[in-house]
């Protein structure tokens, strides 16, 4: 038996290790390389992961993520220049899903960008974009009165996604370790709040890429195994276990949301990811306005429910009811929560609308499958 | 508890329990362990002619596809179909109930490993 999937190892680079690898290691993790990364896939099961997010939740390292600070009195000005959206109109304390664009109009990365306070702005890209992301946010600093710091190497990232999320940050301030600046019941989704854990400083980000309520704690390194020990334990009695990057993989895609080097690419145009939204045309210039809507003809994002239990699977060809190719699947897999295949993929526009019925190519045996509405799985 | 030191194994990760000219075959811990929980299980037919190295089968986890090699020439004696209806069980029982196939052997039997030596090729 052999696996076909696994993408052969970068050789020659020295990997890169988490903060809380021991911690990992110590609980039995099994580890992938994730953008150079040596980061826990699974723990025991990933399926058994991916449901304790659904119905309690999970602990997500996610320290590889990219930090980039923007500070300064034209922060806003500029990230309103550099990025597709407006973030200099968002309120102290909110946040903001926005795409980093090549000025033709192509996806370098997706970003999540908190406002600190009135000129600081923390930007937070994918781990295999950090260099991109950093150095295109520098080069497009020029002229503004701003710095960009990439402070990725002294920022642990955990995650606690689920229903149960809540409900364990409020035993660790309960026990006086965890202290927000403001009550954490005020916290609404996609907020963030400063506060201290163990005296040390900590971002508490209600964000996350689950579909399930959760939080982000952003921290110094040398304090994030204590903070995972803290929830992990006060997790343990409420159903919540550590979970690795294969389950995060499956919850995300059952909550539709892109992935980078799936759905996002360079090539992809945002509104053809369905993130036109993202995209503030109304602001008369930004890096990409020019080129960034595609053409009419360009293939787009879509949802495909299949039959049976076989996954679609990134590369797997969409076929129409003749036969003939019409897209590409991005990202798929047996969803744990719905028990069907389920998939992403772009097709020609002509075949996007939900309802149109599809195949996919499984490797030789055509797979049928619709086109439905993302997400396939929204938290009721 | 099968005993282990007992099975014969490829270098594909499959092992062979071989008893008189029939072969049961199923995937090793190591190999259900690196794939991750198993959601989808395909096996050749019964009565199918299989030749040593070719792809009969694939296992399939949440994140990856392993393909099922057969690793003796011969014909499908049969195939367990409480691991096609419970995938699971190459998790939970790779050597046990998460069996895959039996094969009745028509040739030699090519060279396997010893437990021993299939140990020594995963400690690396």
């Amino acid at each position: 038996m052999t696996d076909a999937t696994v993408p052969p190892a970068s050789d020659g680079v020295e990997p890169r290790y988490s903060p809380l690898h021991d911690v990992h290691v110590a609980a039995g993790a099994s580890f992938t390389d994730f953008a150079g990364w040596q980061m826990p896939v699974r723990y025991s099961s990933d399926l058994a992961e991916h449901h304790a997010v659904r119905q309690a939740a999970g602990l997500f390292d996610l320290s590889h993520m990219a930090e980039i600070a923007v500070s300064g009195p034209d922060a806003g000005a500029f990230l309103d220049a550099a990025l597709a959206g407006t973030l200099s109109t968002i309120a102290v304390g909110r946040a903001k899903y926005s795409l980093l664009l090549t000025a033709g109009g192509g996806i370098v990365d997706d970003l999540v960008v908190y406002r600190l306070d009135e000129h600081d702005f923390l930007v937070v890209a994918n781990a295999g974009n950090r260099s991109a992301a950093f150095d295109l946010l520098a080069h497009r600093a020029d002229g503004f009165d701003v710095t960009v710091d990439d402070e990725s190497d002294d920022t642990a990232l955990i995650a606690i996604q689920g229903p149960e999320a809540e409900g364990v940050l409020d035993e660790l301030i309960t026990a006086d370790r965890l202290a927000p600046d403001s009550p954490l019941s005020e916290l609404r989704y996609y907020r963030v709040l400063q506060g201290t854990f163990d005296d040390a400083p900590v971002l508490i980000a209600r964000t996350g890429y689950t579909g399930e309520d959760g939080f982000e704690l952003y921290l110094a390194p040398d304090v994030a195994p204590a903070l995972w020990q803290a929830l992990a334990e006060a997790g343990a009695p409420r159903g919540v276990v550590p979970a690795g990057l294969a389950s995060r993989d499956t919850l995300r895609l059952e909550a539709g949301m892109p992935l980078y080097g799936h759905e996002l690419g360079l090539h992809t145009k945002p509104a053809q990811a369905g993130l036109g939204r993202v995209v503030d045309m109304k602001k008369s210039s930004f890096a990409g306005r020019d080129h960034v809507e595609p053409e009419a003809s360009a293939r787009v994002l879509v949802g495909l429910a299949l039959e049976g239990k076989r996954a679609a699977r990134a590369d797997y060809a969409v076929v129409d009811p003749s036969g003939t190719p019409v897209g590409v699947v991005t990202s798929g897999a047996l969803s744990p929560t719905l028990g069907h295949p389920v998939a992403m993929a772009y097709v020609d526009p002509d075949s996007a609308a939900v309802g149109t019925t599809l195949g996919v190519d499984v490797r030789g045996t055509t797979i049928p499958a619709t086109v439905v509405a993302l997400p396939f799985y929204k938290r009721s | 508890m099968t005993d282990l030191t007992t099975l014969k194994y490829t270098a594909e990760h499959e092992w062979l329990l071989i008893e008189g000219d029939t072969a049961t075959v199923g995937i090793t811990d190591y190999a259900a362990d690196k794939l991750g929980d198993v959601v989808y299980v395909d096996l050749p037919a019964v009565g199918s002619e299989i030749e040593a190295g070719k792809v009969v089968g694939e296992i399939e986890s949440t994140k990856s596809v392993g393909e099922l090699f057969a690793p003796v020439l011969g014909t499908v004696l049969e195939i367990n179909d409480a691991v096609v209806d419970s995938p699971d069980l190459v998790n939970s029982s790779p050597f046990g109930n998460g069996w895959l196939v039996k094969i009745t052997m028509s040739g030699d039997l090519p060279a396997l490993l010893s437990r021993d030596e299939y140990v020594a090729l995963t400690a690396e």
